[in-house]
């Protein structure tokens, strides 16, 4: 499963801790939300990155207190037809300011890329290798958006409205 | 009529290159079925009995008469020469090749016409009055909002897969003719005590399996916030709507289990979060999208013009414009309504050489200009009613003036077991025969308004539960049977039906469905009272005993 | 969409075929006994046990390229050895639509 962060194909960090899983010394980590909340202080105080992998069907409140230091969020896509980690996604990045790594897990295909960008994922960890590869043509898809999320990209109504405004403007 | 702008187009574009490389990867083994699926469903491709079903969006069920060729000729060139309209005013082809979609959708792209969306678990095609805009009384044109709303819930990041499917219809009008009662959202327009323009919004309704008439859950969000208020409808849905059963996962369902006062909390929490954010539309914003929408230059025409006057002689002329001619906003101006349901025709169905005509009627009659409504007729919304013997002689021509909108065999049918792969049991034909049992259209106007919505099964396309009579197949043993429901209603005072006895075998249906009606002339207070009034003041039993005293 | 061998438990109490719909264009397909599809329903493989019926499902699904949606249907064995749909809705697929086109073929 490649991982694509910031447009690239990047290698993964993190070392993936199950449950029950010895934690390494001073690597940066990914721990399932059940572990990471039965000590979530003695986690934190390690002296490398940590990141949670949080389940899309509980709710983010438990996160929420401590956003600020963690280094990554892991959303899951258990089938790609829920698409229940794309609001989680868009609560994290545009309510609660999370600016860390948000990641997208599970089943990440290339037809779902643009939507999890806006969403404001900006790490993906492909399924599939030659979703991965495809990854910059995909992206380029679209370039008209009608919807205003987290992600910046200019709206089709703004862009009218600047057009219609500088059109007035002009003798 | 909206003009898709060069945004509107590139987007479009852009999604027709999207689907032709997925069905590329598809077609070549790249991606499974399993993956495909949703993506073909997301483009309006389902796969029927016989073949690909492809579903095109009629927003608010505006269509100009360049689009409506365009329709006829996606019919002619990748299908078999007809297109059947659905009560959600979309347009289906039944028999076209997934390798030639691409080609249908870029074709149906260069006329501002697409399929996104109109299937899939997302937001469905964005339905509205087919007679906004010229209906008189009406508060203000539906269109703009629902153009607004079509395009924020298009290709929508975080909503695109949904628990299940979602239906959004407006209305501006006191008549509901939207049928926004049975809709995941229904927005009623009115304006608040400072003349300002907002929605009651009603949630959770839908048909189906589980019947629910909509909800309303707040009585007035100013139009600036429709779109944070629909935003904070579907972010609730979005994560607590169940996911576990298929049945149980639109909206009605979560809004039933929590009651509509939890649902309502949890929303309102959510949209004051939201409320005051991008989604905020300005009036700037607003008139941006009225402007696109264009109005013919109406003339200032007499009420009654002497064309009309003269042919108020020809009774067949006069039976058809008592049948099918509407009330205009604009003085010396009509609303004309075309019976897609011929006696004996599959409801809903219209020929290339019919679009083409119609097309070509918009053209010279209606300012280019044509409707499609929820009971799966289509009309042209500004006639000149010194035009109106003309037009009507046209009409006749080609099979479109069959004088019975409203009457009992202006039918609405699902495409049933003759085309469907969930259906149990055949709609088409059993509309046919009743057309045919009710042919002579001096009886039907006795009979008055009358609504039989039939459903191939419980997944609802038909309308059953809302029929005035309505009627459901299911499958017994392997044979065709039929539940048969009166009382139901879609419009402002919206009711499911009431299952008035045991189901009954395919061949009997029009004869039950004629003894109903006999039991309801027989009835019925006096010739003023509508079957729907009957049923309402008498109750399913004298019905029950009247009709099946013999079965 | 799960496998329509998860889908449930194969039993078949008569002759049967597999039939689905083909991917390019979707028409009406039968499993034959060559390993490959028919639009005919006279080419299809007939089975008439649950192991069997398993079996050529088994082989008819792993063409996820060529048909989609592959199940098993119930036929008739005529006593000329002709083979008809079983059901209503395969005789539908077999055979067309039960009413006329809106434009004649």
């Amino acid at each position: 499963m490649p991982l694509v962060k910031n447009g690239k194909i990047a290698t993964d960090i993190y070392v993936h801790v199950a449950d029950g899983a010895e934690l390494p010394a001073d690597d940066a980590i990914l721990v399932p939300a059940a572990r990471f909340l039965e000590d979530p202080e003695a986690l934190l105080r390690r002296p490398g990155k940590v990141g949670v992998v949080w389940p899309n069907n509980r709710d983010l409140d438990d996160l929420v207190p401590y956003l600020d230091r963690l280094a990554a969020v892991a959303l899951v896509f258990p089938s790609f037809r829920d698409g229940r980690a794309y609001s989680q996604a868009r609560l994290l990045r545009e309510r609660y300011r999370f600016q860390g790594e948000l990641r997208a897990t599970g089943q990440v295909l290339r037809d779902q890329f643009v939507f999890m960008l806006r969403a404001g994922f900006d790490a993906l960890d492909v399924k599939k290798e030659k979703d991965a590869d495809a990854f910059a043509e995909t992206v380029k898809r679209y370039t008209v958006f009608y919807q205003p999320t987290g992600d910046g990209r200019t709206t089709a109504l703004s862009r009218r409205t600047q057009l219609r405004h500088s059109e007035s403007a002009s003798p | 009529m909206y003009a898709y702008d060069e945004l509107d187009r590139t987007l479009l574009h852009e999604r027709v290159e999207e689907f032709r490389d997925q069905v590329k990867r598809r077609l070549s083994g790249e991606l499974t079925e399993d993956e495909f699926k949703i993506l073909r469903l997301q483009n309006g491709v389902y796969l029927q009995l016989h073949a690909y079903m492809f579903r095109v969006a009629i927003p608010y069920g505006t269509l100009s008469s360049k689009q409506l060729r365009a329709l006829a000729h996606v019919a002619r060139r990748y299908d078999r020469g007809y297109g059947h309209f659905t009560t959600r005013q979309n347009i289906q082809f039944n028999w076209i090749k997934l390798a030639e979609l691409p080609d249908a959708l870029a074709d149906l792209a260069e006329v501002g016409i697409h399929a996104m969306q109109t299937s899939g678990n997302n937001m469905r095609n964005v339905t509205s009055d087919q007679w906004a805009g010229v209906a008189p009384g009406e508060v203000e044109d539906p269109r703009i909002w629902s153009e607004l709303l079509r395009q924020h819930t298009t290709l929508h990041p975080e909503f695109s897969f949904l628990p299940r499917k979602f239906k959004i219809a407006i209305t501006a009008s006191e008549h509901d003719r939207a049928a926004i009662r049975i809709h995941d959202i229904g927005l009623r327009l009115h304006k608040n005590a400072d003349g300002e323009t907002g929605f009651e919004v009603l949630v959770g309704g839908g048909l189906g399996r589980t019947p629910f008439i909509g909800k309303s859950i707040k009585p007035f969000v100013h139009g600036r916030d429709i779109l944070s208020y629909v935003e904070a409808i579907l972010r609730v849905y979005n994560q607590y709507g169940r996911r576990d059963n298929i049945y149980k996962a639109r909206i009605k369902i979560l809004v039933h289990e929590l009651g509509i006062e939890k649902f309502g909390k949890e929303v309102e929490e959510e949209w004051q979060q939201l409320r005051d954010s991008a989604l905020t539309l300005d009036d700037a914003a607003i008139e941006e999208v009225r402007s696109r929408f264009s109005y013919p230059a109406y003339e200032k025409l007499p009420h009654m013009p002497d064309e009309l006057k003269q042919a108020a002689h020809d009774p067949l002329f006069e039976r058809w414009r008592k049948n099918s001619v509407f009330p205009h906003k604009v003085q010396g101006y009509s609303i004309v309504t075309l019976s897609l349901k011929p006696v004996g025709g599959p409801p809903g169905d219209a020929t290339a050489e019919q679009m083409d005509a119609i097309a070509d009627l918009a053209d010279r009659y209606s300012f280019g200009e044509i409707r499609v409504g929820h009971e799966q007729n289509l009309a042209l919304p500004h006639v000149a009613k010194r035009d109106l013997p003309a037009l009507w002689k046209a009409l006749d021509k080609v099979g479109l003036a069959t004088p019975n909108v409203n009457l009992v065999s202006d039918i609405i049918a699902c495409p049933g077991l003759d085309y469907c792969s969930l259906a149990n049991a055949r709609s088409i034909p059993i509309a046919q025969e009743l057309t045919r049992r009710f042919a002579n259209h001096d009886t039907a106007g006795l009979i008055g308004r009358l609504h039989i919505n039939i459903s191939g099964c419980i997944n609802a396309c038909g309308h059953h539960h809302v029929g005035h009579i309505g009627i459901l197949g299911v499958e017994k043993n392997g044979e065709e049977f039929y539940q048969i429901t009166i009382g139901g209603r879609a419009d402002e005072s919206a009711a499911l039906g009431t299952l008035i006895g045991p189901s009954v075998p395919y061949a009997e249906v029009a004869d039950v469905v004629e003894d109903i009606v006999e039991a309801y002339l027989a009835l019925r207070d006096s010739p003023d009272e509508l079957f729907i009034d009957t049923v309402k003041r008498l109750g399913v039993e004298p019905f029950r005993e009247r009709v099946y005293a013999t079965r | 969409m799960t496998s329509p061998l998860e889908q449930k438990k194969i039993r078949i109490t008569g002759p049967s075929v597999v039939t689905a719909n083909r991917t390019h264009d979707g028409v009406v397909i039968y499993r034959t006994p060559q390993h490959d599809w028919s639009s005919r329903l006279a080419d299809a493989a007939i089975v008439r046990t649950s192991d069997e019926a398993r079996a050529l499902l088994a082989e008819a699904a792993a063409d996820d390229v060529g048909a989609i949606g592959a199940y098993i249907a119930p036929v008739e064995i005529k006593d000329n050895g002709e083979i008809a749909p079983g059901n209503l809705r395969e005789h539908v697929r077999s055979e067309g639509l039960t009413i006329e086109l809106p434009v004649p073929a």
